[in-house]
């Protein structure tokens, strides 16, 4: 199990590569959407890095639940539903959903997700 | 006119690999003026070349129904200059396939020579975008006659070596539509 600092530096590595960004930018904090510019295309690129650099295998929704904010059973209003909020803490157990939490517009999801996440991400599939 | 930029694929293994070639000829019309006297084959259309070789073998991932885009070029690398009367060879490789698209790598030669290197993402825009877009992107027809055209049924295995037969595919739906 590599360190949590061996992580960070292949996250950052896979997110460098893959959004064109420098080194410094990739920081803990960075949203991958707001300050990284990542677009949904480039997700299917860094999951495909981080297979790579972490040999790993990221099905479908296990990063990202779209299928959680397609349901109309956990959506109301283009908001997430507390039992919506509910499955996504069980799904997403690596992400800070705090911020989320607190304005629970389906849109707001994948703009929080930080560098953090992704590294707790990691971390999470490696212990598994 | 029609944007073919490969000629006809020599080897199409079903989500594996696949090879496709491109004879660079004077007659082409974009090497009048890249450059007036000195053509080189626009390393933008060997890119081309290369997603459409991919591109290809991403959809019958898909089952040759659904709408397949390049996506992204991931990386894009080139070592010399291709000339008329040159081969270009384009070796495209699938390195991860998923629901929602795919990454290939690819190569294109010249003889033994490496020439380009890119790293390609295709999104699969799936079977709701005719609909999502309001209209219909391409017909099956189309991609019928383009897959006739390069030779996909004639030179194609499955993984398990068996042809690829052009009956296994919707391709015929929609004709004249």
């Amino acid at each position: 199990m590599p360190s949590k600092e061996e992580i960070f530096d292949k996250v950052r590595e896979a997110l460098v590569d893959a959004l064109g960004v420098d080194d410094d930018e990739v920081i803990p904090t960075a949203t991958l959407q707001g300050d990284l510019d990542a677009e949904s295309i480039d997700f299917l690129d860094i999951v495909f890095r981080l297979e790579k650099a972490f040999d790993i295998k990221i099905e479908r929704g296990e990063l990202f639940p779209e299928d959680i904010l397609t349901d109309a059973a956990f959506v109301q209003d283009g908001k997430v539903n507390e039992a919506g909020i509910a499955k996504l803490r069980e799904r997403m157990p690596f992400a800070d959903l705090t911020n989320f939490e607190a304005e629970p517009v389906i849109q707001n999801l994948g703009q929080q997700l930080t560098v953090k996440d992704m590294c707790n991400f990691v971390a999470h599939k490696l212990a598994a | 006119m029609r944007w073919f930029w490969i000629d006809r694929f020599t080897e199409f293994v079903c989500g594996s690999h696949a090879v496709a070639t491109k004879g660079v000829s004077l007659s082409e019309g974009h090497l009048h003026d890249h450059f007036v006297g000195y053509p080189i084959m626009p390393n933008s259309l060997i890119t081309e070349g290369m997603a459409q070789a991919g591109g290809l073998l991403v959809s019958e991932q898909y089952g040759f129904g659904e709408l397949v885009v390049l996506g992204k070029l991931a990386k894009a690398k080139f070592y010399s200059c291709v000339r008329p009367g040159d081969t270009l060879t384009y070796r495209v490789k699938i390195d991860s396939v998923r629901d929602s698209g795919a990454a290939v790598t690819a190569t294109a030669h010249v003889g033994d020579r490496l020439h380009a290197e890119t790293l390609l993402f295709y999104a699969r825009l799936g079977e709701d975008s005719e609909e999502l877009m309001g209209a219909r992107l391409f017909r099956p027809s189309d991609l019928q006659h383009w897959l006739s055209l390069v030779q996909v049924f004639e030179v194609g295995i499955h993984a398990d070596g068996t042809r690829m037969q052009e009956h296994e595919y919707p391709l015929s739906e929609g004709l004249g539509t």
